[in-house]
């Protein structure tokens, strides 16, 4: 967003100096430069031109060091997000992946970043929210959205503000570990009814690319329900089940248990993704800033020599008229 | 032009059965038949967004159940920080389930088993590898594949004595000072783990 008010400015600014014609009705709003016209100056001053390269240049560092801190901080929770794989797979093994249940009460968790300049993973993890929630909405079916993180409260409060259960932000205040996330989930847990738990992030595949997914995580009703019916739960019944009085009561804790650690690993998967779209926002910024500053430098340039052209043609023309 | 024809329905034909090809990916391969009502359910409703990825695209397969017992176990150690012990085969393993604890060997019945705070012990020939687990669960799979997920464990060697009797002593006081319920519960499991690291270090 930054970049493109920066192109806007450029072009508004580099329009009247492409131009043919020396003189030019200023149109942008830069009033020093008309204070100079007055002065005797025929064209735009180099002091703005300057003005304008060394706050491009100051982007340009900024946007650098921002993705030398992206860089670091993607290297430190990256392995950590990998560490984290083993721990979901157990669970979808067991229980399968069953995105297309059909279920009363769905409830959409959507993961985001708190602080901006990231890329487009923000967005799209709104998107496929809202895509989700279309699916599973119908005459007796009803979908609500918890959502992680300032980014996509501040996108879905637009226009899904009944349907939203709980925000939580500043997760990313402490370095994430599984007790924040395990209280998060007991929050979600205890406040929302629910069926079937939708949990939307960005799964980091590397560094440039980062994978919308959607895991689900089913109440131990439905997963007692599927089981009967048979299909992809069927074989459920075939285990035995070990601890606890009741098989609903170790299937509750299961499903808990299965929630905050795929909560876990989703939390981890999209702050890498956050991380990782960070630095190339910031490289292509910079990048970009570099660009303008090359067409910036090339304009004060002949500025610069288009004014002692003129200079020493007025001189010139002096003596000449002095002479004959 | 009829040679050409041919040519064409066989590339069409599998190019529609080929998925999309990554050649330099270590990736799985990408959807399996069993997502394949939510694909075409998003694809009717919502045809300009492409559907998101489900967990089972980024998942080995599991084995399936063979017809004789194998003769080692797979075991997998799951924690939220690592993974201890991921495909390893082994002759026996022992988990502290709730019930007690409970010997798991190749061929085992299907089980899910809710664990207590307690030791795991991984056999596989003459090594014995301990572990501290802080609870959690643990699946045995009918292809004798053994799950198990917890959110601590530690091998025995790490476990400081001192600290474990302060914590006991300590926890132990606090259950008999606890007025509310929850002061109660917080606790007794503080006692239960506690014992659980003392026994495992004495026993």
């Amino acid at each position: 967003m930054a970049m493109a008010a920066l192109r806007r400015e450029g072009r508004r600014f580099a329009a009247p100096l492409i131009s043919p014609q020396p003189i030019n009705p200023l149109r942008s709003s830069i009033s020093p430069a008309e204070d100079q016209a007055f002065l005797g100056v025929r064209s735009i001053s180099t002091q703005i031109v300057r003005n304008r390269m060394k706050s491009v240049r100051n982007i340009q560092k900024i946007t650098k060091a921002m993705k030398m801190v992206a860089a670091s901080k993607l290297r430190a929770i990256q392995t950590r997000a990998e560490n984290s794989r083993g721990l979901w797979q157990p669970f979808t093994a067991l229980l399968g992946d069953t995105p297309s249940v059909d279920v009363k009460k769905n409830v959409i968790v959507t993961i985001s970043s708190d602080k901006g300049l990231c890329g487009g993973i923000n967005s799209t993890s709104v998107k496929i929210s809202r895509a989700l929630h279309k699916l599973n909405s119908g005459p007796d079916k009803e979908s609500k959205y918890v959502v992680l993180g300032e980014k996509a409260k501040a996108q879905l409060l637009r226009d899904s503000k009944k349907d939203i259960e709980l925000c939580l932000t500043e997760l990313q205040k402490n370095p994430l570990n599984y007790t924040q996330v395990s209280v998060i989930a007991d929050d979600v847990l205890k406040n929302v009814e629910y069926d079937a738990l939708r949990i939307v992030f960005n799964k980091f595949q590397s560094v440039v690319s980062f994978l919308p997914t959607t895991a689900t995580v089913l109440s131990p009703e439905v997963v007692e329900r599927e089981a009967e019916s048979g299909g992809k739960l069927g074989e459920l019944d075939n285990y035995e089940i070990e601890g606890g009085e009741t098989k609903s009561e170790v299937l509750q804790n299961l499903t808990e248990f299965q929630f905050s650690c795929v909560m876990f690993n989703a939390v981890l998967e999209n702050a890498c993704s956050e991380q990782g779209a960070r630095m190339s926002a910031m490289d292509s910024s910079s990048r970009n800033a570099g660009d303008m500053l090359d067409r910036l430098t090339l304009t004060y340039n002949r500025t610069r020599q288009a004014s002692i052209t003129t200079e020493l043609i007025e001189i010139i023309s002096g003596a000449s008229a002095l002479e004959g | 032009m009829f040679r050409q024809a041919s040519r064409f329905l066989i590339n069409r034909s599998s190019a529609a059965t080929m998925r999309w090809r990554r050649p330099f990916s270590t990736e799985p391969p990408v959807e399996t038949a069993v997502d394949s009502k939510f694909f075409d359910a998003w694809k009717q409703t919502i045809p300009n967004i492409d559907p998101p990825k489900t967990p089972l695209a980024f998942m080995k397969p599991r084995p399936p159940t063979p017809s004789t017992i194998p003769s080692k176990l797979t075991v997998n150690l799951a924690l939220p920080y690592n993974s201890l012990v991921s495909a390893k085969e082994v002759d026996m393993i022992i988990v502290p389930a709730t019930t007690g604890q409970m010997g798991v060997l190749p061929g085992h019945v299907a089980t899910i088993a809710e664990l207590k705070p307690g030791v795991l012990s991984v056999h596989d020939g003459n090594e014995v590898t301990k572990y501290f687990l802080s609870s959690g669960f643990a699946f045995i799979h009918a292809n004798s594949v053994a799950d198990i997920i917890a959110v601590e464990a530690t091998p025995l060697e790490q476990i400081d004595p001192t600290l474990v009797q302060k914590g006991l002593a300590e926890f132990t006081q606090k259950l008999s000072s606890a007025s509310s319920d929850e002061e109660k519960a917080e606790a007794q499991i503080g006692v239960d783990v506690h014992s659980a690291l003392n026994a495992a270090l004495t026993g």
